[in-house]
């Protein structure tokens, strides 16, 4: 048995004596999936307590984190071992959410001693969230002329100006901002700096976004003459859009991953639904033409699924392959037209938005249906996804966008 | 996927030195332009049995026969990698009609007598074997075989007519499929110079050579049948299935090289003063077909790993692949001939060789829409 393999059977036996019974087959796995944690959070649940407790104490909520800071001073590839066990059983990571996934690696990699030290091991034990300020109202694809302004006023940073579509800003404590130091770089891409606040900052407001689906993570968040000390900036002054690209190939592909569920899930969740809807409680679904929908739909899942275990296993191979970078614009697609089709099943029976003569599931599938089209326009657009596969993996000439 | 554990999706070194081997020397030796040659020349053979025997030498023809039969005993995963690489060429060698259709149903079905006589020559280059299963009505309903295997005193006589039977003009066995029974079919190994056989060339779109069989009470015995008697369909789908992810592999090659022109030309051709692959609506639509390509190749690697190593996802991820690889293929194509522009639909340019082979390969072994179709059986709905 090589050394990975013994790693997987005590990984395996690990989650499963530990992971409480009750979240068996409840998640997907994924990185944003279970329990985010921080001051403001009420979950209740025993059980989910229990499993972040016992992730904590493991150093298993971030394995690959150098213990000092919490984590399990394991390899990524012992990591990616821990969360497919975890999804072989359908239980969620002990503590999930963007600390964990998206800004505890940028840290780990652009931080300095001091800030890895006070802020890693409060995202590692799920007690303190973080959110994310990227985008602003003109700055969504171009995401380079955001003009959050960041002005040094001794030892602080007065920060001026709007973010939107921080996700979770009001259930987070702190926020981690692209904000504009040099109003007169050059280029837009110079003169952005990543500064730290905490949201509970005099001057910070956060206000709530409603989506189509109804309700949604989605918050704006406004500065006003907010002060936070210089420290509290990673990596160089002015230099900070490395640092912003970074993290956006990690949401790219962690959207990507967190995109695949169960292999299969999709198919069979808009089966069940074809079922329920047109009453057919086994054997052939009569209508051959939708039987071709949900081949097609089936056919796309598990095409993806290998995907992303043919990226894996190059990558861990060592040379890892240019396909990377089209998970997100796949895994977004798929979850569309799983989504679409799970509507047409159900005909008028999923025009429901509240209320009697709706089943609560039916309910929910029309608001998660709703919430599915802002998945190829959250953390990239496809658009801009294919602009990027466009200009570094094919080579095509940059045009005027 | 039936487990969370993938199947392993990469080449090991050696097949990553095949591939390159075979890419360079297909590349140099076979290039697609030789479609056009061949037609306008109206070769007799229609391929170079030149380069046949120095891919046999090379050792690519008997990959997978077993080494008793003068093969290397490699797997179908070994074969693949050559099939993707004379896919890119499209290659009108004997690929399909014998290292698909004949070997494995040899493989799969054959006596040892049968494969004592044929793999050997398969492996050396100098043995052709097809096998004939389309008739003239079949594209309405293939599982209606029309031919006939009478019973006569020393076994059968055949009569009947089997369509784009692919190289048949020069195969030295003809594998016929024949119904035995009111309900039942059988495969028959015909030798073709017997009395009774009559072959016509075809000429399809594709370059790919073709014949119609013509059988009138051709005598065969209980020696000539391949696999069980009245066992025809079982044994002919679970070849479909190999010669389907086997055809799968050639189509991700094609793919993979009418793509790789596009985006040479994309970079090269210029108006407006530009090159147009600066336009973002050509780039996104490349993008797109680079995305079916990525998807594709994994599905293709993972069929042919099953064909080895997983017997019981052979249909279901046989199926996959053919779907899959038919709709990319039709896709890359088409977007090929629209992004070279007006030179892309002449006959001068091979380009469009690429989109006549596309729809060659859809139609063959099982268009998509009937794979789908298997594929919702296979899961239950």
């Amino acid at each position: 048995m090589s050394e990975l393999e013994a790693f997987r059977a005590e990984a395996r036996a690990w989650v499963r004596e530990h992971a409480p019974k009750s979240l068996w087959g409840t998640s997907g796995s994924g990185p944003f999936e279970g329990y985010w944690g921080g001051s403001k959070c009420d979950e209740t649940d025993p059980d989910l307590l229990r499993w972040r407790d016992l992730g904590v104490e493991k150093g298993w909520t971030a394995p690959s984190w150098p213990k000092e800071y919490g984590g399990g001073g394991l390899s990524h590839q012992q990591e990616e071992i821990i969360h497919e066990e975890m999804k072989a059983i359908g239980v969620p990571r002990p503590v999930a959410g963007q600390g964990l996934a998206m800004f505890g690696p940028v840290l780990l990699k652009y931080g300095n001693d001091a800030q890895r030290a006070r802020h890693l091991p409060g995202i590692a034990r799920g007690e303190v969230r973080w959110c994310q300020g990227y985008s602003e109202p003109n700055a969504g694809s171009d995401l380079a002329n955001l003009q959050l302004k960041a002005e040094r006023d001794g030892d602080e940073f007065v920060l001026n100006g709007q973010k939107i579509w921080t996700s979770h800003a009001n259930l987070s404590d702190w926020i981690y901002c692209l904000t504009r130091t040099d109003p007169n770089a050059p280029k837009k891409q110079m003169g952005i700096s990543v500064i730290l606040a905490d949201l509970d900052t005099p001057g910070i407001t956060v206000r709530r976004i409603d989506l189509i689906s109804g309700y949604s993570p989605f918050c704006e968040t406004f500065f006003d003459n907010v002060r936070v000390p210089v420290d509290q900036l990673v990596g160089t002054e002015n230099e900070g859009w490395t640092i912003a690209k970074a993290i956006l190939g990690h949401e790219r592909s962690s959207i990507g991953r967190s995109i695949a569920r169960q292999p299969g899930s999709a198919q069979q969740e808009v089966v069940a639904r074809a079922r329920k809807h047109l009453d057919v409680a086994d054997g052939a679904i009569p209508d051959p033409l939708l039987r071709d929908d949900l081949a097609s739909l089936g056919m796309l899942e598990e095409a993806f699924h290998l995907t992303l275990a043919r990226i894996q296993q190059s990558a861990a191979s060592g040379t890892p392959g240019p396909e990377g970078s089209i998970t997100k614009i796949v895994g977004t697609e798929l979850k569309q037209k799983r989504f679409e089709l799970g509507m047409t099943v159900a005909g008028i029976q999923g025009l429901g938005w509240e209320g009697p003569g709706f089943d609560d599931d039916d309910l929910q599938y029309t608001r998660d249906w709703l919430r599915s089209r802002a998945s190829t326009i959250e953390g990239g657009s496809s658009e801009i996804q294919k602009n990027i596969v466009s200009k570094r993996v094919l080579g095509l000439p940059e045009g005027k966008k | 996927m039936s487990g969370h554990t993938a199947p392993s999706l990469l080449l090991n070194d050696e097949q990553k030195m095949l591939s390159k081997t075979a890419h360079e020397f297909i590349r140099e030796r076979g290039p697609a332009a030789r479609i056009r040659t061949f037609r306008d020349s109206n070769d007799e053979v229609g391929f170079s049995r030149e380069l046949w025997n120095e891919m046999a030498e090379l050792g690519w023809l008997g990959l997978q026969i077993p080494v008793e039969y003068d093969g290397l005993g490699l797997g179908f995963f070994d074969l693949c990698v050559v099939l993707e690489q004379s896919g890119r060429e499209l290659m009108p060698e004997p690929f399909v009609s014998t290292l698909l259709l004949g070997t494995q149903t040899l493989l799969l079905g054959g006596t040892e007598a049968q494969k004592k006589a044929l793999l050997p020559g398969i492996a050396g280059g100098e043995t052709l074997v097809t096998v004939g299963y389309d008739e003239a009505g079949s594209h309405r309903d293939s599982s209606n075989v029309v031919t006939v295997a009478k019973t006569s005193a020393d076994g059968f006589e055949l009569s009947g007519e089997k369509v784009q039977v692919l190289d048949g003009h020069l195969s030295d066995r003809i594998i016929v499929s024949a119904t035995t029974s009111d309900s039942a079919y059988t495969l028959f190994l015909v030798d073709p110079t017997q009395s009774g056989v009559t072959i016509t060339r075809q000429s399809r779109i594709d370059g790919l050579n073709a014949a119609i069989v013509r059988l009138e009470g051709v005598s065969v015995t209980v020696d000539d049948i391949v696999g069980e008697l009245d066992g025809g369909a079982s044994l002919l789908q679970a070849v479909c299935d190999r010669a389907a992810v086997g055809l799968s592999a050639q189509m991700l090659g094609a793919s993979e090289q009418a793509f790789a022109d596009t985006i040479e030309y994309l970079k090269e051709r210029e108006q407006f003063g530009v090159p147009i692959g600066s336009f973002q609506a050509l780039q996104h639509r490349a993008v797109s077909v680079y995305t079916e390509l990525a998807l594709t190749r994994s599905v293709v690697l993972a069929a042919a790993r099953a064909i080895d190593e997983a017997p019981d996802d052979i249909a279901r991820l046989a199926s996959l692949a053919k779907a899959t690889a038919s709709e990319t293929f039709m896709h890359a194509a088409k977007e090929a001939i629209q992004m070279h522009g007006g030179i892309g639909v002449t006959d001068e340019h091979d380009i469009g060789l690429y989109i006549k082979r596309a729809q060659a390969t859809y139609m063959t072994f099982g268009k998509p829409s009937q794979h789908r179709q298997r594929w919702a059986e296979l899961h239950g709905y």
